[in-house]
């Protein structure tokens, strides 16, 4: 590789307590707080789970975390770290070393559920497969070429796009599994992945956008028009490896729905419009209520079936700040 | 005076939804040097939970202080809550928060800033319950 190591050029001890911008340490405190690690999760109770899957069920399942294992393994060494040069604060730097790192955890906890539940031959086999998928494979190679370019903001756009939009189709699974009372601990582990996520794409999104208020007119234009020709292209190479995974268990249908609704969330963590209409991201409840016990509630006081609306339940929230 | 009233972050996700609603309301102060707001009439409050994490820490500081004050408490007639479904647990739990201790109904939940449907739902919902309060 003869590409010159791109750094940072000039570095002043950071200081926490003169802060340019409060989301930077938001987000950091959130990122600590919702710090975790793969061996705190019981895996090991998904082992009888575990032995009630199909052998293509199984594989499928080995398959689709190899896949996340790549994509977090991109993010973690390259995605993130790229984004420290174009940091406009010292803290925002900080917090992209804090995703790196996360991103990390992310990839090794996938090899603590493979040791959990499958052999080392089988776990091989997967990762084979995830080198020999020309669908994964260009997946990771797009994104790529995006960190490498010298386009900051573009580089946003792809990190956005991939923590908000590419993990999805090997979400879906573990959720699904969930929905059907199996491998539970396993989908308690993605959940607090998918968590970490959803942070990383706001986050990279919001600056982003405070990135868009610096350039022309003309150059907001290129990029929004940038950001959605990627996304087809990210989009239409998605739909053939989730078909790819999920045509011999039929469920690719359900998947894409699953893909749509997320891609619109990706755009609009980064200040777009949602693109995919309603009547494509009605996604299976069961999915959407493994992924937030609150998410299929009836919740909509206004639609005339406000009868069955419920006042918030209780949960632990005492905070000494509240006055009643 | 409005009857709607809104937290937003400096990322202006829930501002942005408000926008799209096109109607008059009151944003609550993001810094405490801000002049703090009073609410004259009842109105219904919109607010995001980001990132999970304690729930002890889903209601934002400047909500807390807003509602602790109790002539604005007295006013508040429902609250919206805004979010991602991906923070499991925690999406839209300061709305579930707010609604319990306040005892006024969670009406509606939406991500991020909001779908086209999310706006129209919510535009012709509160022109509805206005009219028969």
């Amino acid at each position: 590789m003869t590409e010159k190591l791109k750094l940072i050029d000039h570095v002043e001890a950071i200081n926490w307590n003169r802060i340019q911008d409060d989301k930077d340490v938001e987000v950091w405190n959130r990122l600590v707080n919702n710090f975790w690690l793969p061996e705190k999760v019981p895996l090991s109770n998904d082992v009888q789970s575990w032995a009630t899957l199909t052998p293509d069920e199984q594989q499928l399942t080995m398959r689709v975390f190899t896949g996340l294992t790549l994509l977090d393994t991109i993010q973690g060494t390259v995605g993130a770290v790229s984004l420290i040069p174009d940091a406009l604060t010292p803290h925002e730097e900080a917090v992209y070393t804090n995703i790196a790192f996360m991103e990390s955890v992310h990839a090794k906890s996938y090899s603590s559920i493979f040791s959990t539940l499958c052999s080392t031959r089988e776990i091989d086999d997967a990762f084979r497969w995830s080198v020999e998928n020309q669908n994964l494979q260009k997946k990771a190679k797009i994104i790529m070429e995006y960190y490498r370019g010298d386009d900051p903001l573009k580089r946003k756009v792809a990190s956005t796009l991939l923590e908000s939009f590419l993990f999805y189709s090997g979400f879906y699974l573990p959720m699904y599994w969930s929905s059907h009372a199996k491998l539970t601990n396993t989908a308690d582990l993605i959940r607090l992945i998918i968590r970490d996520e959803a942070v990383h794409g706001y986050y990279i999104g919001y600056k982003f956008q405070r990135g868009l208020e610096r350039v022309s007119e003309a150059k907001r234009e290129e990029l929004k028009d940038y950001t959605f020709s990627l996304l087809y292209e990210l989009y239409e190479n998605e739909v053939l490896y989730t078909q790819d995974l999920y045509d011999s268990v039929g469920l690719t249908e359900d998947v894409k729905k699953f893909l749509h609704y997320n891609a619109n969330k990706a755009l609009m963590n980064l200040g777009y419009e949602a693109l995919f209409p309603k009547s494509t991201t009605d996604v299976n409840p069961a999915i959407l209520s493994a992924l937030s016990p609150n998410a299929d509630e009836n919740h909509d006081f206004f639609s005339g079936s406000g009868s069955s609306y419920v006042i918030g339940k209780a949960v632990v929230t005492e905070d000494e700040d509240w006055d009643f | 005076m409005s009857n709607l009233v809104y937290f937003s972050s400096v990322s202006g996700n829930t501002r942005r939804f408000v926008g799209k609603l096109g109607v008059a309301a009151d944003r609550i102060p993001l810094y405490p040097r801000d002049e703090p707001l009073q609410m004259v009439e009842p109105y219904v409050l919109i607010v995001p939970t980001y990132g999970g994490g304690p729930s002890k820490a889903a209601v934002p500081k400047q909500v807390i202080r807003f509602l602790n004050d109790v002539g604005n408490r007295a006013l508040i007639r429902g609250v919206i809550g805004a979010g991602n479904t991906n923070f499991g647990e925690a999406y839209c739990l300061a709305g579930d928060i707010i609604s319990r201790k306040c005892a006024v109904p969670h009406m509606y939940r939406f991500e991020v800033f909001g779908t086209p449907d999310d706006v129209e739902i919510v535009h012709n919902g509160l022109e509805q319950f206005w009219m028969q309060q």
